[in-house]
């Protein structure tokens, strides 16, 4: 196995340019975030941050210095309202676990979106092992929540609601204050959750004027290093720890402090909002771009999610009929273009993305999808090669695909 | 997305970037389809029959699908060109295309088993269409493959419109 990946990076031994699209999945971290980084693995505030000594002390510094600065980019109140995780499943898995278990005695019924991300699609499927239920409400063509569904899943049994702030696959901007406003008018003890993974940085976003109760945002979404991500609970609304061990600065998640990656995560978030406006106008040109080129240079394309001002800056989602999205994804590698696709190709279910077949599109149309999004530290050259190779790339598999299945 | 790493082995790799016996045969004797554009896997394949000796002396394919899906079907071409129809139909199973293919990814066995339906679909076809019949050799009953063939279609088809998946029923 180890073998033939070794094989697969040879065949890419001849490319010369390499455009990274793929920051749904991962991202590269700036060289400018790793150099802040680097001091902290072995220079300074190695020290466990609740311990007496120097390396300690230096380490709570830190640490509370990052809380201060996400809990202020993030619009909370104070910093104990922010709780880093080790990435944005385990902050998800938080919120909702910890929600339900806290909240089980009110009752069992959890409210999510149709489009929500699999980390809280299975986080709450699970719950139902502990007598939870879940109701999803339905999303329209662009996947936005429809609302009056919204009001009728919420009930007198209702403990949480879960609704991302922007969908990760189609850059949809959910209405999350109103959505907040018609689960509180049922019920002022009702959690609300916002995974904000992907509004963190492309929009402005703050906990507060939402007036939601829980909110996750993630490190990597934003060119952060991995591993690390944050939740935002609101001060007054109690939580169950979801897993057990020596209790450091943050009473939710146990373990010591991860200083290197809560510094780039700090970092990073620092660089996205220094220059917020710089950085959305950027994304959104490249994106648009991007998407432009590709409808201009090539035929039966469909634009998945919204247009304009109701969706993200950096997503581009696009299907190619007549293509198959694996791959798609595998031909464009070859060429140094990295993208991923919703289609069910690893899958004997054959089941495609889950939000691509919630917003009404045909299975063909899935699994020809393409998911790309944009940073701040593309350029124009990254977008002009990208449009170079990929109508390349999808005439040499329309060309395997021939007349079959038209 | 799909989230399982294929580690796809460089004849596999060889046969998506180059195939062999790609395209639309105009004169071909008979043409079979299998899987369908719901699924994200489907296959044509194309084959030039001898009707004298039953020798199949050209296969040629078009696929939509994945790298597996294309690389199957091709090496299905290249292992069928000068076999008789029985011999075909006796020798290559999804398991021997899977070997000869160098092995697949265990999500990926199903692209052998698509192709393979498709070529016996294929070979099935050629009987009902001739005055003769079945032979003798060629059992009345649709075999492993040919079936997953269907079955597959069936499932995109109860998928696409819009009934639950077996993995969201029982979680």
């Amino acid at each position: 196995m180890v073998e033939n990946v070794k094989e697969l990076l040879k065949l890419h031994e001849l490319i010369t340019q390499q455009v990274y699209l793929d920051n749904e999945n991962s991202s590269l971290v700036p060289q400018e975030v790793v150099d802040t980084m680097l001091p902290y693995f072995n220079k300074i505030a190695c020290g466990n941050p609740t311990l007496t000594h120097k390396p300690g002390w230096e380490a709570f510094e830190v640490i509370m210095n990052s809380f201060q600065k996400i809990s202020k980019y993030v619009g909370a109140k104070n910093l104990e309202e922010i709780t880093f995780t080790p990435g944005e499943s385990e902050a998800n898995n938080l919120a909702i676990m910890g929600s339900c278990f806290a909240k089980k005695s009110q009752g069992k019924k959890i409210v999510i979106s149709e489009i929500e991300p699999i980390n809280v699609l299975h986080t709450v499927e699970m719950m139902k092992k502990f007598g939870f239920t879940v109701t999803k409400v339905p999303v329209d063509s662009e996947g936005f929540l429809d609302m009056e569904k919204l009001g009728d899943a919420v009930d007198s049994q209702t403990i949480l609601v879960s609704v991302a702030a922007v969908n990760n696959e189609l850059g949809t901007i959910q209405n999350i204050k109103e959505a907040v406003q018609i689960v509180k008018d049922k019920g002022s003890q009702i959690l609300f959750h916002t995974d904000a993974t992907d509004a963190y940085g492309r929009i402005p976003l703050n906990v507060q004027d939402l007036n939601v109760d829980l909110a996750t945002v993630s490190s990597y979404k934003i060119q952060g290093p991995r591993g690390i991500a944050a939740m935002y609970l609101r001060e007054g609304v109690n939580l169950d720890r979801i897993i057990e061990g020596q209790i450091g600065t943050q009473k939710l998640w146990p373990g010591i402090e991860n200083t290197p990656l809560v510094v780039g995560f700090t970092k990073a978030s620092e660089l996205v909002f220094e220059s917020f406006e710089a950085n959305v106008l950027k994304m959104r040109w490249l994106r648009d771009k991007l998407v432009d080129g590709l409808f201009c240079e090539l035929d039966d394309l469909c634009f998945n999610g919204p247009r304009g001002e109701k969706r993200s800056p950096d997503n581009a989602n696009v299907s190619v009929l007549r293509a198959e999205g694996e791959a798609l994804t595998i031909e464009l590698s070859l060429k140094g273009v990295y993208v991923s696709s919703g289609s069910a190709c690893s899958r004997r279910l054959l089941q495609p993305s889950h939000v691509l077949v919630a917003i009404g599109r045909k299975f063909e149309e899935a699994h020809g999808s393409v998911l790309m999004k944009t940073t701040r530290y593309l350029t124009e050259e990254d977008i002009a090669y990208v449009l170079k190779v990929f109508p390349e790339a999808v005439n040499r598999i329309r060309h395997i695909v021939g007349s079959t299945g038209v | 997305m799909s989230r399982i790493p294929l580690p796809y082995n460089p004849k596999v790799m060889d046969l998506f970037r180059n195939p062999k016996n790609l395209g639309k045969m105009e004169d071909a004797t008979i043409i079979a389809v299998a899987g369908n554009p719901a699924c994200g896997d489907m296959i044509t394949f194309y084959l030039k029959i001898n009707e004298q000796t039953q020798i199949i002396e050209k296969a040629q394919f078009e696929s939509y699908g994945c790298a597996a899906n294309i690389a199957t079907s091709s090496i299905v071409t290249e292992m069928i060109k000068g076999l008789t129809l029985q011999a075909t139909w006796t020798d290559i199973t999804w398991q021997k295309v899977t070997e000869e293919i160098g092995g697949l990814p265990s999500v990926k066995f199903h692209c052998g088993v698509l192709a393979v339906g498709a070529l016996k679909r294929a070979i099935r076809k050629y009987f009902h269409d001739n005055d003769g019949g079945e032979p003798a050799w060629m059992p009345k009953e649709n075999t492993f493959e040919e079936k997953q063939a269907l079955e597959e279609e069936e499932l995109a088809n109860t998928l696409s419109k819009g009934l639950k998946p077996e993995e969201e029923k029982s979680p």
